[in-house]
């Protein structure tokens, strides 16, 4: 019956190597306050100086997100009073962002659809504030951190695509390592605003603002605890106030924080220790220039090999993956790549994962993973015996065939031997060879396995198979 | 001083003495600051051996800087003002830290200051203008060889006007603001206060330049200024904008300024009269721009992490309670109202009317000087409409205060340099300036205009005598 209507606020800090304004380190972790000066601790007679790296990834943020960069953009005064906040103004950006008028596309379940970007802004994070039971301390080691601010239009209609929203958004950004997007670290926050209106009605319900979520799991569900309160409200007759709402992780709800009458007035006005940027044409194909392929396109490439839209999702969720991935595709000999995929989003991603770092950080090259491959397409070895050598070549860098001939774990697919071994198993487990000769198939596969275990995996379970089955009929 | 009549340590001794001899009466300086050690100058820097005095607002490393407001009470900066690290490099010496002024610049009477008002050195009953008061009157006084001022609508030019010295204001963004406690970040300048235009261009040589560190300072070069001390202004066009010598004006004052634009006709200048039509929204207009900023500047005066901090221990207000009882007890009037008429300007649903209007007036204000300037080098106005006027006889009136700067704020507006030099005495023994402006970075047109005249006319060399006895 009601429509959600949700818009989303990004804020990112840039991984710049100094602060926005000043040189400060913006190193994450270092004892409070050890990372101030001046500038970024609001002294009087200090000025700010632009950082222009800081510039040059807000814009590269702003063109990934298909908006149009601005030729000029200024930065503007946003005026509030609270003790992490030094000079009790935000340098920030108000009527000339630096890009706006994007878009991102999100995949959903059978469908994709385009979300707009309003804005993309540069301004300066906040410093921290740590309370103790009797007072409360400030840690400004992040005040005067490039923060870049993206602003959703309201075409997110769920929970879920909000969700889905925040992950591309994620993924582009880490595809573009202008930020180490860490949630946990407050490199990566997400406001949202949310308001209900009846199915098929244009005109937009009384909104709440949403803080204090703090993963994208919690975006989604206070999103739907927001959807339940204001539609039961809605339902009820009751009138909605326009407000600022805190999730609450614990209680799994939102409690109100401020409402609109108490909404602070930030009197904007243009920054004047600041001039206005000019951003010239040559300057954005520059920045242009430097953007990598994006998830999508990455996605793309990976599907003109055959794997499916699952697949090459899963690789290429990291540049650096999906990088690894096609240069393993490249190289791989054969023309069905479905052996290699499994591998990449099996063994290697599985290893990956327990080791917490990226395929490509395994210190596995595409050309020694392909040669592990040949040998287990080449039947010369079993996927057991893949896998074994593949946390093998991780732990020692050593080439597939070298730790595969030192071990001998190359697969036995010699008749003759084959033959000798199978002979001791039949002998060993006549009740099982009976059983199979009176009927029961499944007692084969237990043999098989004898076999295997026998040969600790290296026997190709094929040959395997069919000698047994010969000898049975005996 | 290299030709070996002066030495540094007979300057320092020089001006302490007079210090020690008048500075209860004229009370120039709010805190003198560690004794300056004379450097004899060898070849290192222009200026060495030589002391330069600081206005209160221009931070010294180490050494307190207040702006004569209780809520900056002991805040010692941990940085050198980009001024005053230049001037370090020149072999000047810090001295005289610092000079009284009207809290945080906010005035035009050093009336303003929580340390108490100073006196003008011509007539201890009357104020010295401000709000780069202190710098002014220990210039004319005799208790400081040069002084750095900051001049936001008129605070070096104005003070410089009724004590009978010269002041300049450079054009914006000429001279480093770093360091500078702002009022409003886009009219302030420093800037020199000195005896003489020499004087004032030896101190602009060393001060003005690029900055990288401002983002609003000029990569222009900077030209010897002492090279435009000539005297010689034939042919050079100048003109009198008939805006500045209507109504509101003392006739003492306007015959004085008249005489003094027939001295520049008589040096061969053609004077003629000029428009600026919108100098009538100039007052308006600025203190619109110009408390909007500080509004915002002086959030950061908040008791959080220097200056004066009142009711933290033992109060139950909590957080509001200390920002407000901290910002109550320490800011003076002026500075409250100020502060509040900044807020009003900037908030939503005026913002508009105000503060966006007064940008668009401000820029009509501007065009009607770069006009002007097509045709002519340089403008000649009255400093301010009167002479120094008697200590609080417009403190309680802020209207009437304001337009004591009528003629200096429309230059801060439009980004021009200006400068005052002195032009004569009313017949009550009261200094008068003269005011020059020329278009950006024309400073040495100014310098050429101001040392012919100064050539030319008596002014400069007649000092003050104050009495040292009691009463």
């Amino acid at each position: 019956m009601y429509e959600a209507v949700i818009g989303l606020e990004v804020h990112l800090q840039l991984a710049t190597r100094t602060k926005a304004f000043c040189s400060c380190s913006t190193e994450f972790g270092k004892a409070p306050n050890s990372q101030v000066c001046q500038v970024c601790l609001g002294f009087p007679g200090a000025l700010p100086v632009l950082n222009r790296t800081a510039l040059d990834l807000a814009i590269k943020v702003g063109l990934a997100l298909n908006c149009s960069a601005q030729e000029h953009t200024k930065f503007d005064r946003k005026n509030y009073f609270y003790p992490d906040l030094p000079k009790n103004y935000q340098i920030s950006q108000y009527d000339l962002p630096l890009a706006r008028n994007g878009f991102l596309d999100i995949c959903l379940e059978d469908n994709s659809k385009r979300i707009g970007i309003r804005r993309v802004h540069l301004e300066e994070d906040a410093g921290k504030l740590i309370h103790r039971s009797d007072k409360s301390l400030v840690d400004f080691n992040r005040a005067g951190i490039p923060l870049l601010e993206i602003v959703s239009e309201p075409d997110i209609n769920s929970p879920e695509e909000a969700h889905e929203y925040l992950r591309e958004l994620k993924k582009i950004l880490e595809y573009l390592e202008v930020s180490d997007c860490d949630m946990e670290k407050g490199s990566l926050r997400c406001d949202a605003n949310i308001s209900l209106r009846k199915k098929g009605t244009k005109a937009l319900g009384v909104k709440s603002e949403l803080k204090n979520m703090n993963s994208f799991k919690a975006v989604r569900e206070a999103l739907g605890f927001e959807i339940t309160r204001q539609s039961q409200m809605l339902a009820a007759g009751e009138a909605l106030a326009q407000e600022t709402r805190l999730w609450d992780e614990k209680k799994g709800e939102t409690f109100p924080m401020r409402t609109k009458e108490e909404a602070q007035d930030y009197r904007y006005f243009p920054e004047p220790d600041l001039p206005l940027f000019v951003i010239d044409k040559d300057k954005i194909a520059a920045i242009k220039s430097t953007i990598p392929a994006l998830p999508r396109e990455m996605m793309r490439r990976l599907e003109e090999y055959g794997l499916s839209r699952y697949e090459s999702g899963i690789l290429a969720d990291f540049k650096q993956d999906a990088g690894f991935a096609g240069r393993c595709f490249d190289i791989y000999p054969h023309k069905n790549k479905k052996p290699l995929t499994n591998f990449l989003i099996g063994p290697l991603l599985s290893e990956a994962n327990s080791r917490g770092c990226m395929m490509s950080e395994l210190g596995i090259t595409p050309e020694g993973l392909i040669e592990l491959l040949s040998l287990l397409d080449e039947g010369k070895i079993s996927n057991l015996v893949a896998k074994a050598a593949l946390s093998e070549m991780i732990e020692t860098k050593k080439p597939a065939a070298e730790i595969i001939a030192k071990k001998n774990l190359m697969q036995i697919s010699d008749t003759a031997e084959l033959e000798g071994i199978i002979k001791d198993v039949i002998k060993e487990n006549q009740k099982s060879a009976d059983d199979f000769r009176s009927g029961k198939g499944g007692a084969l596969m237990f043999l098989v396995g004898q076999v295997m275990k026998k040969t600790a995996g290296k026997a190709n379970p094929k040959a395997v198979q069919g000698i047994l089955k010969e000898r049975l009929k005996e | 001083m290299k030709e070996g009549k002066a030495t540094s340590q007979a300057i320092l001794e020089c001006l302490y003495n007079n210090i020690n001899r008048i500075d209860s009466k004229v009370k120039a300086y709010v805190r003198l600051g560690p004794a300056a050690t004379p450097t004899e100058p060898a070849s290192a820097g222009p200026l060495c051996g030589i002391p330069v005095s600081f206005k209160d607002n221009i931070c010294t490393e180490g050494l307190a800087t207040e702006c004569c407001s209780r809520i900056l009470r002991g805040f010692r900066p941990p940085y050198d003002a980009t001024v005053a690290r230049k001037l370090k490099a020149a072999g000047a010496l810090i001295f005289g830290i610092k000079t009284n002024m009207d809290e945080f610049a906010f005035g035009s009477s050093t009336e303003n200051s929580f340390l108490g008002a100073t006196r003008n050195p011509w007539d201890l009953e009357r104020v010295p203008g401000g709000s780069s008061g202190g710098s002014a009157a220990a210039v004319a006084a005799n208790e400081a060889i040069f002084a750095l001022g900051s001049d936001t609508g008129g605070s070096i030019r104005q003070p410089a006007s009724f004590c009978g010295v010269v002041g300049m204001k450079p054009t914006y963004g000429r001279v480093s603001r770093l360091g500078l406690i702002a009022f409003a970040s886009s009219l302030d300048q420093i800037g020199p206060i000195a005896k003489d235009v020499r004087d004032a261009a030896l101190l602009m040589n060393v001060i003005a330049g690029y900055d990288p560190c401002d983002s609003t300072s000029v990569d222009t070069g900077v030209p010897d200024y002492t090279r435009a001390l000539v005297n010689d202004i034939k042919g050079m066009k100048i003109g009198m904008p008939r805006e500045y010598f209507v109504e509101g004006i003392d006739p003492e004052v306007k015959s004085i300024v008249e005489e003094s634009i027939n001295k520049l006709r008589e040096l061969g200048a053609d004077c003629r009269e000029v428009s600026l039509p919108h100098t009538e929204y100039a007052v308006p207009v600025y203190y619109i721009i110009a408390t909007a900023e500080a509004s915002s500047n002086l959030a950061r005066f908040d008791g959080v992490q220097y200056g004066l901090r009142v009711g933290d221990k033992g109060g139950s207000g909590g957080l509001l309670d200390m920002y407000c009882r901290t910002r109550a007890e320490g800011f003076g009037q002026e500075a409250k109202r100020r502060i509040i008429l900044g807020t009003f300007v900037l908030s939503h649903g005026y913002y508009d009317a105000y503060y966006l209007r007064a940008l668009k007036v401000r820029t009509l204000i501007k065009l009607d000087f770069d006009k002007v300037f097509e045709g002519f080098d340089c403008i000649v106005t009255p400093t301010s409409p009167t002479a120094a006027f008697k200590l609080g006889e417009k403190v309680e009136d802020p209207l009437k205060m304001y337009l004591s700067d009528i003629y200096t704020i429309s230059a801060n507006l439009a980004g021009i340099p200006a400068m005052s030099i002195p032009c004569g005495f009313t017949k009550n023994g009261l200094p008068v300036g003269l005011q020059l402006l020329a278009r950006p970075f024309a400073e040495e047109t100014l310098f050429r205009a101001a040392y012919s005249y100064e050539q030319n006319t008596p002014w400069h060399k007649i000092r003050p005598k104050i009495n040292s006895g009691n009463g």
